[in-house]
């Protein structure tokens, strides 16, 4: 079995480059709904990610964490607010949108979908240094290959992708990424449709290429487990917007917010906590509720806590402001001290 | 690192060969893979062996029956609206021209209109299709309210309507109104199979890895799109056949042409039905009927055959 | 006596490649009032043996061995009495179920199906109230009878699947993949319900499931499978706790406990990949992939070993250890 070492593990940032690569302000992303309404499906999010760092981005489905990665990666724009890549914000430009792809690359959730069956395993890591008009296009792939583990990689140029097994299409994918010398990569749930043996073997994979080619890395995943895996940082996310941030042991071991400790007591490997399960499911993005989003199952208001701390009121009334993108442990709760404290956030509209 | 040693085949890939002979190679493989398939559709085999051999008439065409046959001048001996002899297997015309030499000849109006119109059907049909399918915004709805369009334009008048305005009913207005009002149906095929393709995550992948709105069409949805436009193509065949037919009886065909459509309109104007020369309306119509009905078998079977979710598998 | 016993279960598949064994002799009981589950990955021949269950596997597989519903053998059961078996006494929840639902129909509709099917005196005001009890059982509103199946959640639709296998009262449920696809929070909803519904109604269910923390849980049993055998079993917490076979091991580990020092930045994972069940490796299946594999392991084809209470693992090791005492 494998499994990386644990020390220096944590979050490397080079010297000489203070600034965080992807930013992101006060974004906010709405669509239109069916009967009519506007769906809010990234309701003003700010985040950074660091040079070198592992940040989780968590949440259940229909919280906005795809949305949140696609509006990252360019291929959603946002209705307000901006994405930024070392201090500039994104250009949506043609020209300019292709010169970010090459820095900034996407491991999808399926690597069965993810992989055009008629094109061989060299055509689809090739693909992305054909577009791009990179040189040397044999050498990259066959360096992609190798990075992501697939070796030797001239053995695989002309396998095709149903004669792989899961675990090698994942990897073919993230050598596609590779293959353009990326600085970011975001990973929408990378081991999510991978049988269970297979996935440490993939986490470990990130793991060494954020450690031998300095990559950042953006993981969205509704796995716990895998932030605590491979995260520094988590940034818990409920229906459009940042619940709770901090680093993966402040968050992980002493969450702040009540849907961040509901979430973890379910997990089944958490036996010691007793199990709290929300009632009902995540609201439609087109009718958030007003004040705190999550108090309509917020377990703390239900059985009085929030009451006898004298902050019911404010959970149903009163909105909660957004969190900063960087700083120390914050959950956006009424709760949660240092929210009650750092001053009566600003309604947001 | 893990490169499953318990997956991967014994056979040794010659690194020596260039990647572009062992693509070649696989296709080949392919393609073998495809015909045996084929093959084992009986409906298809008899379809495509029924089309062949009218495909080899048609083009033996000059070889067997000299174009002198089908002059008129060169008729006045022989008897009109002969039955069937010894030396007119099928009898004659009203002009004394033999029927057979007419529906051998015949057979190259209407195939080549037939292959022709189906041409432009396909082409137009999968460019507006994919293009449709492929840009969502105002353009994407030009092309579909343009297919929607020319979906219901009738043919019939159409082929009126152009011959006056461009002032001959050659076969090439034929072809042209044909390949103009058949492709909607294409395109409509095209675009729903598009759309399809366009929901799976390696076009998504394609988009993030940079790839232009025409490479993501041509590597990704072509191919993908291919197959079901060349099952449909071949059925398109069979309808652009009848409809030339159609118009050819209407008297709406090239009047300089011998095609299936005009031996009929000419046989119904001879009055044929009345005096009871079946040797001149059923050959036509049993053809046209044969050459349909091969073509869609044969659509069927790549059908089948290239959706393999449709067969029996 | 169990409700639902599996006895020496061997399944082969025919296809165009030669006969691929997905099921190798598998023992299994379930008691009425028991949760058991079962753990494997992609190939490992689970989906397979719930199928035999009810018989509903291809007409070219060959199915050996016994599968007793109470007492009775289903693969030898006339074809009238089995049709009578099927969702009466025996009901599954498959894998993906949710998509089974037809979207043209309304809720209720489908609910009431089987219970029309299977109950001769059954009309349809009785059947409607039937409808609404089982919505009530697995906790959805009355009036999601009249609803399109687009209109639900996933976990909802699950939910309605499970009503669907409890509309005839059955006496076994079979749960193939019941969480897969559905949100952590969600899934904890699913599997309570579950487990509420065993227990409340002495049903015996089985639990099929890729992630052994799930079962460890929520079963009481649990067995571990590996290219078509139980390679491991006992009591589902201590399978998941204290695993004695290293396939169990790395199953266990791939799904970390948070809080543990020793599993953060250390991903658990296993070289190589499931082994497709036509291409088996000799002796131990597992012995690819193993690290502790010895050499006598691709020789000897080990089968289920004691080790320890009520626990049993299917590798040498764990004889070693039983003989050392």
């Amino acid at each position: 079995m494998s499994g990386a070492s644990n020390e220096s593990e944590s979050g490397s940032v080079s010297a000489g480059d203070d600034r965080p690569v992807i930013e992101v302000q006060d974004l906010e992303v709405s669509f239109r709904g069916r009967a009519g309404g506007t769906a809010r499906a990234v309701d003003s999010v700010n985040l950074s990610v660091e040079r070198g760092e592992i940040v989780a981005l968590v949440g259940e489905s229909g919280c906005g964490k795809t949305t949140l990665a696609r509006t990252i990666l360019g291929l959603q724009r946002p209705s307000s607010g901006e994405v930024r890549y070392q201090g500039r914000s994104l250009d949506y430009g043609a020209r300019a949108l292709k010169a970010y792809r090459s820095d900034v690359q996407l491991v999808l959730q399926d690597p069965t979908g993810a992989l055009n069956p008629r094109l061989s395993v060299y055509e689809a890591v090739a693909e992305g240094p054909r577009v791009h008009r990179m040189d040397d296009e044999p050498g990259r792939v066959a360096r992609a290959l190798s990075q992501a583990g697939l070796r030797p990689p001239d053995r695989f140029f002309l396998r095709y992708p149903h004669e792989l097994s899961g675990g090698q299409r994942q990897r073919v994918v993230i050598a596609g990424a590779l293959a353009l010398d990326p600085q970011v990569i975001i990973a929408d749930e990378p081991v999510s449709s991978l049988d269970a043996s297979v996935r440490g073997e993939i986490l470990a994979l990130l793991l060494q290429l954020r450690r031998d080619l300095r990559l950042t890395l953006l993981v969205v995943t509704h796995d716990l487990g895998l932030a605590w895996n491979i995260a520094d940082r988590i940034a818990v996310m409920y229906l459009g917007r940042i619940v709770e941030v901090g680093t993966t042991e402040e968050v992980l071991s002493d969450p702040k917010h009540p849907y961040t400790q509901a979430l973890l007591s379910v997990v089944p490997e958490m036996q010691q906590i007793e199990p709290v399960v929300l009632r009902g499911e995540t609201p439609d993005p087109s009718r958030i509720p007003t004040g705190c989003r999550f108090h309509p199952r917020c377990p703390a208001l239900l059985d009085g806590r929030a009451e006898r701390r004298g902050v019911d009121d404010r959970c149903t009334a009163s909105p909660l402001g957004v969190l900063p993108s960087t700083g120390d442990h914050r959950a956006a709760c009424w709760l949660a001290e240092p929210a009650v404290r750092s001053g009566e956030p600003t309604p947001v509209t | 690192m893990s490169t499953a040693a318990t997956n991967l085949e014994p056979h040794q890939v010659p690194t020596t060969l260039s990647s572009r002979a062992i693509a070649r190679a696989r296709r080949a493989a392919s393609l073998k893979r495809f015909a045996r398939a084929f093959l084992r559709q009986r409906g298809g085999v008899a379809g495509l062996v029924i089309m062949l051999v009218f495909i080899a008439l048609a083009a033996s065409a000059p070889l067997l029956f000299p174009r002198d046959l089908l002059d008129i001048t060169k008729t006045l001996g022989n008897k009109s609206l002969e039955a069937p002899s010894s030396r007119f297997w099928l009898g004659t015309d009203e002009n004394g021209r033999s029927i057979l030499a007419v529906l051998v000849w015949g057979a190259r109006t209407s195939l080549i209109v037939g292959l022709a119109g189906s041409l432009i059907s396909m082409v137009l049909g999968t460019l507006i299709g994919i293009g449709s399918g492929h840009y969502r915004g105002f353009f994407g709805s030009v092309l579909q309210r343009l297919t929607d369009w020319f979906l219901v334009i009738p043919f019939i008048p159409l082929v009126v309507v152009l011959a006056a305005v461009l002032g001959q009913r050659g076969l090439g207005t034929i072809v042209l109104v044909l390949g103009v009002t058949s492709w909607p149906g294409t395109a409509r095929l095209v675009r729903a199979q598009t759309l399809s393709v366009e929901g799976r995550p390696y076009l998504e992948r394609a988009k993030v890895l940079g790839d232009s709105d025409w490479q993501q069409m041509t590597k990704h949805v072509l191919p993908n799109v291919m197959p079901l436009v060349l099952a449909n193509t071949t059925l398109t065949v069979a309808i652009v056949i009848l409809s030339e037919t159609t118009l050819a009886f209407l008297g709406l065909g090239d009047p300089y042409r011998d095609s299936w459509g005009t031996m009929l309109e000419k046989a119904t104007n001879a009055g044929a039905a009345s005096t009871g020369a079946w040797w001149y309306l059923l050959p036509p119509g049993i053809c046209v009927i044969v050459i349909v009905l091969a073509f869609t078998l044969i659509g069927r079977a790549l059908e089948v055959v290239l959706n393999p979710r449709l067969g029996s598998e | 006596m169990p409700l639902l016993e599996l006895r020496d279960v061997h399944v082969t598949y025919y296809t165009d490649e030669g006969p691929v064994p997905a099921v190798r002799g598998v023992d299994l009981s379930v008691t009425a009032g028991e949760v058991v589950g079962v753990a494997g990955e992609s190939g490992c021949g689970k989906s397979t043996l719930a199928s035999t269950v009810l018989r509903l596997y291809p007409k070219s597989a060959k199915v050996t061995g016994e599968v007793l519903l109470e007492g009775q053998d289903v693969l030898t059961m006339p074809w009238g009495r089995l049709r009578a078996v099927r969702w009466n006494e025996a009901a599954v929840v498959f894998q993906g179920a949710l998509h089974s639902l037809n979207p043209i129909q309304r809720i209720g509709k489908q609910l009431s199906e089987p219970i029309l099917l299977h109950d001769k005196e059954a009309n349809a005001a009785g059947s409607t109230t039937k409808v609404k009890e089982l919505l009530a059982q697995v906790g959805l509103p009355a009036r999601y009878a009249d609803a399109y199946p687009h209109q639900l959640s996933g976990g909802q639709k699950q939910r309605v699947m499970i009503a669907l296998a409890m509309s005839c009262d059955p006496q076994v449920l079979i749960a193939d993949e019941p969480t897969t696809a559905l949100d952590v929070m969600v899934q904890a909803q699913i599997l309570d319900l579950l487990t509420g519904v065993a227990r409340e109604r002495s049903m015996a269910v089985l639990i099929i499931s890729h992630d052994l923390s799930v079962l460890a849980t929520t079963c009481d049993r649990a067995a571990v499978m590996y290219a078509g055998r139980i390679i491991e079993e006992g009591p589902a917490r201590q399978v998941f706790e204290q695993p004695e076979h290293p396939y169990t091991r790395a199953l266990s580990g791939a799904f970390p406990t948070i809080g543990d020092a020793t599993s953060r930045y250390a991903p658990v994972g296993l070289p190589g990949d499931p082994p497709f069940p036509g291409d088996l490796p000799s002796g131990c299946p597992f012995h690819p992939r193993c690290a502790y594999a010895l050499p006598v392991c691709p020789t000897v084809d080990v089968r289920l070993l004691p080790a320890g209470p009520d626990r049993a693992a299917a590798c040498v090791l764990v004889d070693q250890a039983v003989a050392a005492g």
